[in-house]
């Protein structure tokens, strides 16, 4: 029977065993604790998703053969290419919303930067209260809800919505304007979604941007729109990179934006992955495209990353 | 008795760079050691490897006659006093002075009473629930102090302590500093690149310079007699003039200056046609339009500075060596003028022969 | 005097604005209104706010919602603050390369790849270990804690790089020793950057829509799932209500959080 007394001193013993590993192996179990959660739930999952590319659809639970078994004749392996070979088949199919994907991030990213310039300029020129509330006026949409800001849009852009009742009503228009399922609503969309993320790196560029500078360049003779070509503008050059990868990134695997505002125009990958494994339940085609998305993103984030790290130094 | 820190062939190098060279250092108890040097010459590395928070390459470090290797920091019966004071913003005066103390297992009336002395001692009675950031600069100082004396280390290091401190609220803190030091009659070293703090502070000052102890002297003999030239141009204003050996008598030295021969006071022993080096201090030198008996060199006023209390003139000797001559202002001392030509007459036993 | 700003720069960055902001006030108007019909203002009243209260399965979505965000955000805090720790303290350590990659990848990878990627991965646990047996809120809740974190240690590294170290040194030349130093000082002084990450954690975990979809089961419909349903069978009052006050609440956090920084920033 465990005394009162010896509980205490087993419990006294456990807690200092433990403040004795975290002492001794602390290092290590920072690193490692995130390090496997991560390579189970991250890493493992990708390479799950990479072998399902190769495998065969088929009916039941779950709708693949397993890419490697071990059957009377030894192991042996499903190995296949027809994925891909299918997305090569189909390839007007898939060819389409790849390049919607790319040209509507593109075109989305440089919405942004246009409207991200002037705002991330005010903040950063504003007095401490008046930067106070602006930034506010940015971050928060960031932390609320895109899904409800994308359903705030569409009751603004729908044939019956805001907008066209209130044309209609004051007679500008007697037909409504189609405006969901259009590349402006796409664009719109992101706006929405993607502008914050725009502002916040201009603004911390700008704001460390040195007004003796500025002053400098007036002194010598510099003049409204060459001050901004010569001064601010290179000073602000990486992080407008930097922005725009960060706008561009997502907004190409965008799927919210296209599957509630565009149409079939305006179908992007996201979409369709979305489509293949929800409707049609072809999961090995669905982590083909996906592997497409992640090919198709490399790039930029590899210079994402560098851009990072640049900033981070000189910053 | 053995000194009650001793510091035996440290050294510490930081990849290629050797921040500190085989140092020798011995202090006693319940003396005022300064470590005096230049950013980067290696005075920070040895006040962490006295507090633990550095391993030496090589070397022993012993306080107290016990040896500190693989004694944690949290173990020594050392504390510091950070630069910049590194309180914890988060607590209280009153936490921040009893955090050392709760790590011992004081707690209870014991701790509020260690807690209020020291807040007596260091004049902040009152002030116990107040946040760092509520306080002044000295309060700030004040604070720290007390925090790292609370456990009552047998040595409190204090690193740069006054260098966060306006110039007048500075003054009067060295003086308080030393008069805690000496109420306590605990051991200080003080790390500071601030040659006139360590001078007013120290009673010896060790010069670091490039990760060696190049002097350890009292404030006195460092200024008086250096070793050598860095010493001498590194504590106060000197001139450096070249010359050779001429003759020497005892500890009297004869010097050819080039023009003139003049005499110095050195106890190393020279050849004659030894090349030397003689140091003065600018104080020590009297500027005048007579000729006078004794060191005498003739000069020309090549540039003339008026401070108030003093003049201070940059003259070229007949070789076209370079002299600093502080003159206090006196009725007597009529100024010289630019380019006039003038006598700087000094007393042997004020040059100082070098010969590195 | 080049602190003033430009009219031009002024009037675009209203209209900036005003595109972010036009849609959700006007649809926080009409979640007042009487009618179903947005073209109609029929008077004001909170009928539909009412409704909700009946509205079984979106109170029910609201819960599992705010279960997974709760619980997903703690996860993401716990481990952001380790990856940050590591990444700010530990110098170049064995499999800084690794971490680094892999915290940071999840947070440009699309959602729906991540999705993808985390189902497949469920499926094959459950095929070879037996483990998840099927989708749920716990499945939910780990894919939201692996993104999550990356976030929350993004939040905690920007406090942590320009943590002063000497006060870790004070502590432990006063006797402390890890993990008493964390505990007693390295926490406490970044305790803010710690709630912010668990409120970016919260936040990204109760709208994220993607993901759950993909990693969800039957019967752990959450929030977004609910609305994305509804939503595309067209605007609904309910809906205008409940994004109302979801929306009410993040501003009350947001403009008291920023408020309350501002506050701290001026005594530091």
């Amino acid at each position: 029977m465990a005394s009162p007394t010896k509980t205490m001193a087993m419990s006294a013993t456990i807690s200092a065993t433990i403040s004795g590993v975290i002492t001794r192996h602390g290092r290590k179990l920072v690193i490692l604790i995130p390090l496997i959660w991560l390579a189970i739930f991250f890493l493992a999952p990708l390479v799950e998703m990479l072998q399902v590319s190769f495998t065969t659809a088929r009916r039941g639970v779950p709708p693949y053969d397993p890419l490697w078994s071990l059957g009377e004749d030894g192991f042996s392996h499903n190995f296949n290419l027809e994925n891909y070979l299918l997305l090569y088949d189909y390839l007007p199919d898939y060819l389409g919303p790849t390049l919607n994907s790319l040209r509507l991030a593109f075109f989305s990213t440089l919405i942004c930067l246009f409207f991200a310039y002037p705002i991330a300029w005010w903040i950063a020129r504003s007095d401490e209260k008046m930067r106070l509330i602006l930034l506010v006026l940015v971050m928060l949409p960031f932390w609320t809800s895109s899904l409800l800001r994308m359903y705030a849009l569409i009751g603004l852009l729908n044939p019956n919505g805001f907008i066209n009742s209130a044309l209609l009503a004051i007679g500008v228009i007697d037909q409504p304007l189609q405006m969901m399922q259009t590349d402006f609503s796409i664009y719109m969309g992101m706006l929405l979604t993607y502008l914050p993320l725009m502002i916040l790196p201009l603004y911390a560029s700008l704001v460390r941007l040195d007004d003796a500078l500025i002053e400098a360049a007036a002194d010598l003779g510099a003049r409204g729109v060459e001050i901004f070509r010569t001064v601010v503008l290179p000073h602000s050059l990486p992080s407008v990179l930097a922005g725009c990868l960060l706008v561009f990134i997502p907004a190409v695997g965008e799927f919210v934006i296209p599957a509630l505002l565009g149409g079939p125009e305006q179908m992007m990958l996201g979409k369709v992955l979305w489509t293949e494994f929800f409707r049609n339940r072809d999961w090995p085609v669905a982590a083909a495209i996906a592997m497409i998305l992640l090919a198709i993103l490399t790039l930029p984030i590899i210079l994402a990353r560098y851009q990072d790290g640049r900033i981070d130094r000189e910053g | 008795m053995a000194p009650f820190i001793r510091l035996n062939q440290v050294s510490k190098s930081f990849g290629p760079v050797r921040a500190v060279n085989a140092v020798d250092l011995e202090i006693d108890q319940g003396e005022l050691f300064c470590l005096l040097g230049a950013s980067g010459s290696g005075k920070t590395t040895l006040l962490r490897m006295l507090a633990g928070f550095e391993r030496p390459d090589s070397g022993t470090v012993e306080i107290d006659g016990q040896d500190m290797a693989g004694v944690d920091p949290a173990d020594r019966p050392v504390n510091i006093m950070f630069q910049n004071y590194a309180l914890f913003p988060h607590y209280s005066v009153a936490k921040n002075i009893g955090y050392g103390l709760v790590r011992q297992g004081v707690s209870g009336q014991a701790l509020q009473d260690r807690v209020d002395e020291l807040l007596r001692m260091v004049r902040l009675e009152g002030y116990g629930s107040r946040k760092p950031h509520q306080l002044s600069g000295g309060q700030r100082q004040r604070v720290a102090l007390a925090r790292a004396l609370a456990r009552r280390p047998k040595l409190l290091l204090l690193d740069e302590p006054l260098a966060a401190l306006d110039k007048k609220l500075r003054e009067d803190t060295q003086f308080e500093l030393v008069s805690l030091q000496e109420q306590l009659g605990t051991t200080f070293m003080v790390v500071t690149h601030d040659q006139e703090e360590a001078m007013v502070l120290a009673d010896r000052i060790g010069v670091m310079d490039q990760g060696g102890l190049v002097q350890v002297d009292r404030p006195r003999t460092l200024y008086e007699k250096p070793v050598n030239k860095f010493i001498a141009d590194f504590l106060g204003s000197v001139s450096f003039l070249d010359a050779t050996i001429k003759s020497q008598k005892n500890d009297h030295v004869q010097l050819d200056m080039g023009g003139g021969v003049i005499s110095a006071l050195a106890e190393q022993t020279f050849d004659k046609g030894d090349d030397v080096t003689v140091a003065i201090r600018p104080e020590k030198i009297t500027l005048s339009r007579k000729k006078t008996s004794g060191n005498c060199l003739k000069v020309t006023v090549e540039d003339i500075a008026y401070t108030g209390v003093a003049t201070y003139y940059r003259v070229l000797t007949e070789q076209g060596q370079m002299l600093k001559i502080h003159q206090q202002n006196s009725p007597e001392n009529a100024p010289l003028d630019w380019d006039e030509t003038g006598y700087a007459s000094f007393q042997a036993q004020h040059t100082i022969v070098l010969t590195g | 005097m080049f602190r003033r700003v430009p009219y031009p720069i002024i009037w675009l960055g209203i209209l900036g604005f005003g595109i972010l902001y036009i849609p959700i006030v006007l649809m926080m108007i009409y979640s007042f209104n009487d009618s179903k019909l947005v073209s109609v203002w029929a008077g004001f009243s909170t009928k539909w706010y009412l409704s909700l209260l009946n509205n079984d399965q979106l109170l029910a979505a609201v819960g599992k919602s705010l279960w997974v965000a709760v619980w997903a955000a703690t996860i993401s805090t716990f481990f952001g603050v380790l990856i940050a720790l590591a990444f700010t303290r530990f110098g170049n350590f064995g499999g800084r390369l690794a971490l680094s990659v892999m915290a940071s990848a999840p947070l440009v990878m699309p959602e729906v790849v991540t999705g993808l990627s985390m189902l497949l991965l469920f499926i094959a646990m459950e095929t070879f270990f037996g483990w998840p047996a099927g989708r749920g809120l716990d499945t939910i809740i780990i894919a939201h804690a692996t993104f999550g974190m990356c976030f929350a240690a993004v939040v905690v590294q920007a406090r942590l790089r320009q943590f002063d170290l000497a006060v870790e040194d004070a502590a432990r030349d006063l006797g402390a020793r890890q993990p008493q130093i964390f505990l007693t000082i390295t926490l406490p002084m970044i305790a803010p950057s710690v709630i912010a990450a668990w409120l970016l954690a919260f936040t990204l975990s109760f709208d994220d829509l993607v993901i759950a979809s993909f990693v969800s089961g039957p019967g752990s419909s959450t929030l977004p799932i609910v609305v994305f349903s509804k939503v595309r069978l067209g605007v609904t009052p309910e809906i205008n209500a409940i994004a109302t006050i979801m929306i009410v609440m993040v501003s009350i956090c947001v403009i008291g959080g920023s408020l309350l920084m501002s506050k701290r920033n001026k005594h530091d």
